[in-house]
């Protein structure tokens, strides 16, 4: 009689995730060290063995960029972790931004097969390990294809911008990259604050796309230094207008001009790409008084909220029109905020500020909201209710209320199609009115996500690739 | 990085350099002006385009040393780099023959006139000046403002040159003694500025002002330099910088600019102490 083997008892799913080490809330308030420590090699293993390793893996159709997750994932459990990188970067060349900013748990995340029964694997902490991993030890660049001869100008050098780069760049042919501003990133190192984003990990990844040979010029506003119609005849063959989502929306009240009240950008951008925090070792001052508002709900408003706790703030409180199942802001990011001790003032609205001899913001008048029925977003819409104005003590406010695009390429290039918001119209390859010009990312869609101004980006340059060589 | 090519003291505290820009020159155009930053934890500030030249690639500034910014700038020599310049920015002047007009600058503010001035006398109008400083040492480009100009009009606060008093005083005269203006252009500091606008008022001259907000992209980004104009907020860097000045919240805008009087003043005092060291 053979011996029968006894059938391999069924792998236990690991229900819960392995949670990311995290600054603790009374310690990080008081610095701007990144929050989230990131996995150990031990911890990557082992929640990288959470993973089932789906014959038909059902996380990549919400990345935005489709890397392979399994694949990698695969890699880590076998702690081959270069390979893992390797995997990661076939399809994107910031992973370590991705891992940190991306809102994993409504795309790849969302369809992973344990979030059915328990936490999802955590697809994004392990992008960051294995990014980590890498930058740490000095970045392996593969191979460029040969020169094409062809020439492509980009405009901003934000996660769209960098994205076509190099996928540009990979193919073979020269780049240069326009950014306004005096370092590249955009959003990623003028608006995400170092706590969530340091901003020596943003240099490294567009140190790592300067690899590829593409060159990015600083200070160059495109609209004004150069336009477009001057680009191309300046020898570029197609341009890419990454130019984003950079003005700011203001609330349209009584008194919003008063001194102390900030739009979200102004605040940021002294913040995070002027590092106002460091002044008077800086030169650029910001001012914080003891008694923030910060009004808004979405990630830009944690972000506000959050620095502005560590700037040195008492009292930092978020007033938001809706409730908090409205909040637009990744669910991390409000219990960080919370946690740190930001507090929360829900279906409330400014309706006027109210300032000193001075000219300087002391108060705030609110009027309180209630919800109506759902509005085009699907969110319920927020109704005033007559005759319910309170009266806040603010000394500094931080107004986060949007973005909308930038108008200085639209004003500046004649047949360029845009619509009634100001968006450029762009087909799904960001294909725009104008031959061998294309957009994406914020720009064509209106303020959204890194990762998808970087999806946006991969379909661009795949288009344009396309477009030089039939050239 | 942005070589500095000449450098002169046209008077105490106030500088002119020239800078190697070549793509700002080459399209530089009046009353845009430029954004600095002249070292890794410098400030972004504005500056006026005063001059440039497309064929040598250089454009030209003139600056007040006024806090840590313009004092780090003003210690630069020639053959020295600033780290960022970045423009041209900003809408032009609308330069065309209106007939006769008159061309104001306040201190420092006569650097950002006199290109304006030159522009107008070029499109064939009769040109105004006056000019103004507090005292006679700190009056600068008098010779230039005086060759592109059919007459040129001079004030100081202490009498020390010209008429004693502001150049709105001078400009009041003008027109009390029957001088008729079609456009007045005012450049200076807010208060001069202010001033210019409530004597032009009543006789409905147009004027314009250039504003010298506090701004730190200075491409429409973060609203740092918004400033009410017709009821209505504008952003000095993409909507401007120029205004008519009768629609102009003065008050508002002085307010703005004296926001960070506490910080600029922490500032300039580290920074000098650390100088002595």
């Amino acid at each position: 009689m053979s011996a029968v083997s006894e059938p391999k008892p069924k792998p236990k799913v690991q229900k819960e995730a392995v949670s990311m080490p995290k600054q603790k809330p009374e310690v990080r308030k008081g610095n701007f060290n990144e929050v989230a420590l990131g996995y150990t090699e031990e911890q990557a293993l082992a929640e990288a063995n959470r993973c089932l390793q789906c014959p038909k893996p059902q996380c990549v159709q919400g990345c935005p960029v489709e890397i392979d997750i399994p694949a990698f994932i695969k890699f880590i459990k076998e702690r081959k972790f270069d390979e893992a990188i390797k995997k990661v970067k076939e399809k994107n060349s910031l992973p370590a931004i991705c891992g940190r900013v991306c809102p994993q748990e409504d795309q790849c995340q969302k369809f992973c097969v344990i979030g059915k029964v328990g936490d999802p694997v955590s697809i994004g902490r392990l992008e960051r390990f294995v990014a980590d991993w890498e930058r740490e030890r000095g970045f392996n660049v593969s191979e460029r294809a040969p020169s094409t001869g062809k020439k492509v100008a980009i405009i901003g050098a934000g996660p769209a911008g960098l994205t076509v780069a190099v996928d540009l760049a990979k193919f073979g042919h020269e780049v240069v990259v326009f950014e306004a501003l005096h370092l590249p990133g955009g959003v990623l190192m003028y608006g995400i604050p170092e706590f969530r984003l340091p901003k020596s990990i943003v240099q490294a990844e567009v140190d790592y796309i300067k690899n590829f040979g593409v060159e990015i010029r600083t200070d160059f506003l495109i609209g004004r230094t150069y336009t477009i119609p001057e680009l191309l005849k300046k020898g570029f063959d197609s341009v890419f207008i990454g130019t984003g989502a950079g003005l700011p929306r203001f609330l349209r009240v009584p008194g919003e001009n008063l001194g102390g009240i900030y739009s979200a950008n102004e605040f940021l951008i002294r913040v995070n790409l002027m590092k106002a925090y460091a002044f008077p070792e800086y030169d650029t001052p910001i001012r914080v008084g003891k008694k923030v508002a910060v009004i808004g709900g979405g990630n830009v408003a944690m972000d506000s909220a959050r620095s502005a706790l560590r700037l040195g703030a008492e009292e930092v409180c978020i007033v938001y029109r809706r409730s908090r199942e409205e909040m637009p802001a990744r669910l991390e990011e409000i219990e960080n905020a919370e946690e740190e001790g930001v507090i929360c003032k829900f279906l409330a609205n400014p309706t006027k500020f109210i300032g000193d001899e001075k000219g300087l913001v002391k108060a705030m008048e609110c009027i309180c909201m209630d919800l109506g029925p759902p509005d085009k977003s699907g969110r319920r819409r927020p109704v005033p209710v007559k005759g319910s104005e309170f009266i806040m003590d603010v000394d500094t406010v931080v107004v986060a209320i949007g973005r909308t695009p930038n108008p200085i390429i639209q004003r500046t290039t004649g047949g360029l199609e845009v619509t009634g918001w100001g968006t450029i119209v762009a087909d799904e390859n960001g294909k725009t009115s104008i031959e061998g010009v294309y957009a994406g990312g914020d720009i064509v869609t209106g303020e959204a996500t890194v990762i998808s101004a970087m999806g946006a980006g991969k379909k661009a340059a795949k288009a344009i690739h396309e477009y030089l060589m039939k050239r | 990085m942005y070589k500095i090519i000449t450098k002169m003291e046209l008077a105490p505290k106030i500088k002119l350099i020239e800078i190697h820009a070549p793509e700002i020159a080459e399209k530089a155009q009046v009353g845009q002006f430029v954004i600095l930053r002249v070292d890794e934890k410098g400030e972004r500030f504005p500056l006026t385009l005063v001059d440039w030249d497309y064929q040598k690639g250089t454009i030209t500034l003139i600056f007040l040393e006024v806090g840590v910014s313009t004092k780090k700038l003003g210690e630069l020599e020639s053959q020295d780099e600033i780290l960022d310049v970045a423009g041209p920015l900003g809408n032009p002047s609308e330069i065309r023959h209106y007939g006769s007009v008159c061309v104001i600058g306040g201190g420092v503010g006569t650097a950002s006139a006199y290109p304006i001035a030159r522009a107008l006398k070029e499109a064939g109008n009769k040109v105004i000046s006056i000019i103004g400083a507090k005292s006679a040492d700190l009056l600068i480009l008098e010779n230039e403002m005086g060759r592109i100009s059919d007459e040129l009009h001079i004030s100081t606060d202490d009498g020390t040159k010209g008429q004693k008093g502001f150049v709105s005083d001078v400009l009041k005269l003008l027109i009390e003694k029957g001088h008729t203006f079609n456009l007045i252009y005012a450049i200076g500091p807010a208060v001069m500025m202010r001033a210019v606008a409530e004597v032009t008022r009543p006789y409905n001259i147009k004027t314009i002002v250039s504003l010298n907000s506090i701004m730190v992209d200075g491409m429409g980004m973060c609203g740092a330099c918004r400033v009410t104009v017709g009821g209505e907020t504008r952003f000095a860097c993409v909507d401007g910088p120029e205004f008519d000045a009768h629609k102009v919240d003065f008050g508002e805008l002085i307010k703005r600019q004296m926001m960070y009087l506490l910080e600029e003043k922490l500032a300039l005092e580290r920074w000098e102490n650390r100088r002595r060291v």
